[in-house]
């Protein structure tokens, strides 16, 4: 079953690209979720679909060469920095950055679209995930950017622990709490804009949230939580990507079935432990 | 003489127009176990969030361990336990001894990891706050008493030399309060913490305490208990605003 995945190249990229991408998103879905702030991981994707929405627009319209993963990953960057910025402004209402920037990100994908006049790619490869739109340019980006991810929570660790469980005791430490989330934000919408390729834009939040909120029935403590939701999206990744292959469905569709499976199964037992 | 551990001066502070703080003017002494009682909105956790550093006073001066507190390095020598912190989010998966050990997270400093050492200490807090048998259980799984006993672990694991809690016992029932106090006095005694308590329980509180502080917007007393005890019900009419009724128990 295994042995397309192993034959062709551009499935062997998006084999890869998954089993990176089912580290880093449940890995940062991890503290999103702990800290309530899953609905963000949405606003970010939808900001990101206007980045590739102008990549493509650029190309087609003016003939500049932007691949849709850098455009993507800059409007995600510069979307975290709004929500980051918002969440300061509106102290009490931290989580009407989200709506804010969710529909600036939908406002101007539609505005892309209609300048381009629609689009030749298939802009549906984007919203569900594809398993042949991974490039081998794609797949180096998203090691890079893998990689930066898994060396910067490593460095960091203790201090988004620290912020996640108590965001006023890491104030009250001396800790830079304003940079590090604005770190952490911007690591976010890294691996988002990166996720896209493969799960898209409709469906990325859900393998930030739905291992980890399936880890979190049954992890004894944070560490076990994150190595629980890791597992977790890799068999979601790995099993959706290939029946997505062989059922020619979009791998983000049964990419997150295949978490939610995972999940009501982690429901069950921890009622069965009760 | 030895400096105070916190001396504030000449300290005002409003809420939009709102007077919180009028012309504070107090210090705790080093090894001193200080309740600070009075009516809700009189100032009290205003006051501590000024000593924390998390609020600038209008006026006057705030200063912790001799140094300004907004240029104090080491902060890790304040141990903060929060009123907010029996209402955390009792579904994080934290481990009992991950929460201890994010209270060693700003003394460690960036890119330094856990040594064997920090580790011991982890483990000495807990054993502390006697709750070395929950070291691996989620702390969400604890009972509020339990939760708080953790919280004092988390602040005592960086070895602070003054301690500040703010209404840590709300929620918890009468035999776990007093078990808490215990600790609190074996810290004061013992471990010659120094101790800020705002606290509702007055009764309970002077029994243990060396130094007791009314605030109502102003300093309203300042004594040690056994002049506490000699207030009249007309004086905590004062300092409450409105009539007030003793009870013992």
């Amino acid at each position: 079953m295994l042995l397309d995945f192993l034959t062709y190249p551009f499935l062997r990229y998006t084999f890869l690209t998954g089993i990176l991408i089912g580290i880093i998103a449940p890995l940062l879905g991890t503290f999103i979720v702990v800290r309530r702030q899953s609905l963000i991981a949405d606003a970010l994707s939808h900001v990101t679909l206007a980045g590739i929405s102008f990549g493509l627009m650029a190309e087609k319209k003016y003939g500049w060469v932007i691949s849709p993963i850098y455009s993507g990953m800059v409007f995600s960057v510069i979307g975290s920095i709004f929500i980051e910025k918002l969440r300061t402004v509106y102290k009490a209402y931290q989580e009407i950055s989200i709506p804010i920037i969710l529909s600036a990100g939908v406002g101007l994908s539609v505005i892309f679209i209609s300048i381009a006049d629609g689009f030749n790619t298939d802009l549906f490869n984007y919203l569900f995930g594809s398993v042949s739109a991974v490039t081998i340019n794609d797949f180096y980006v998203i090691s890079g950017v893998a990689a930066f991810v898994l060396v910067i929570i490593w460095l960091f660790f203790k201090e988004l622990f620290t912020m996640s469980f108590d965001e006023e005791q890491a104030t009250i430490a001396g800790l830079h709490v304003k940079w590090i989330n604005m770190l952490f934000i911007i690591l976010t919408a890294l691996v988002i804009a990166a996720s896209i390729r493969i799960v898209g834009v409709l469906l990325v939040s859900a393998l930030m949230t739905l291992p980890v909120a399936a880890s979190m029935r049954i992890a004894k403590g944070f560490k076990q939580m994150i190595f629980l939701s890791i597992l977790f999206g890799e068999i979601a990744v790995i099993f959706g990507i290939i029946s997505g292959y062989y059922l020619d469905i979009p791998p983000g569709g049964t990419i997150v079935m295949t978490s939610l499976f995972i999940l009501l199964v982690a429901i069950g037992i921890k009622k069965i432990r009760k | 003489m030895t400096t105070p551990v916190v001396s504030m001066s000449n300290i005002n502070f409003h809420y939009g127009s709102r007077k919180v703080l009028d012309n504070i003017n107090f210090e705790i002494p080093d090894g001193a176990f200080m309740g600070l009682v009075g009516p809700n909105g009189g100032g009290k956790t205003t006051l501590i969030r000024l000593i924390l550093g998390l609020e600038k006073p209008e006026t006057g001066e705030i200063m912790v361990f001799g140094q300004p507190i907004q240029k104090l390095k080491n902060k890790d020598r304040i141990g903060f336990v929060s009123q907010k912190a029996n209402s955390f989010n009792k579904g994080f998966p934290a481990t009992v001894y991950e929460v201890v050990a994010s209270g060693l997270t700003a003394q460690l400093g960036y890119f330094r990891f856990l040594s064997k050492k920090d580790k011991q200490k982890i483990h000495e807090a807990i054993a502390q706050v006697g709750m070395t048998e929950y070291t691996k259980q989620n702390i969400g799984d604890l009972s509020g008493g339990q939760q708080q006993r953790i919280f004092i672990a988390r602040a005592l694991v960086s070895d602070p030399e003054l301690i500040i809690l703010d209404e840590p016992t709300v929620g918890i029932d009468y035999e776990n309060v007093k078990r808490f106090y215990e600790l609190l006095y074996k810290l004061s005694t013992e471990y010659k913490k120094t101790l800020l308590l705002v606290t509702h329980d007055t009764g309970t509180m002077t029994q243990y305490a060396t130094d007791i502080v009314c605030l109502n917007k102003t300093m309203h007393f300042h004594g040690n208990p056994d002049e506490y005890a000699s207030l009249t019900e007309a004086d905590f009419s004062q300092i409450y605003g409105h009539p007030v009724s003793l009870v013992t128990h």
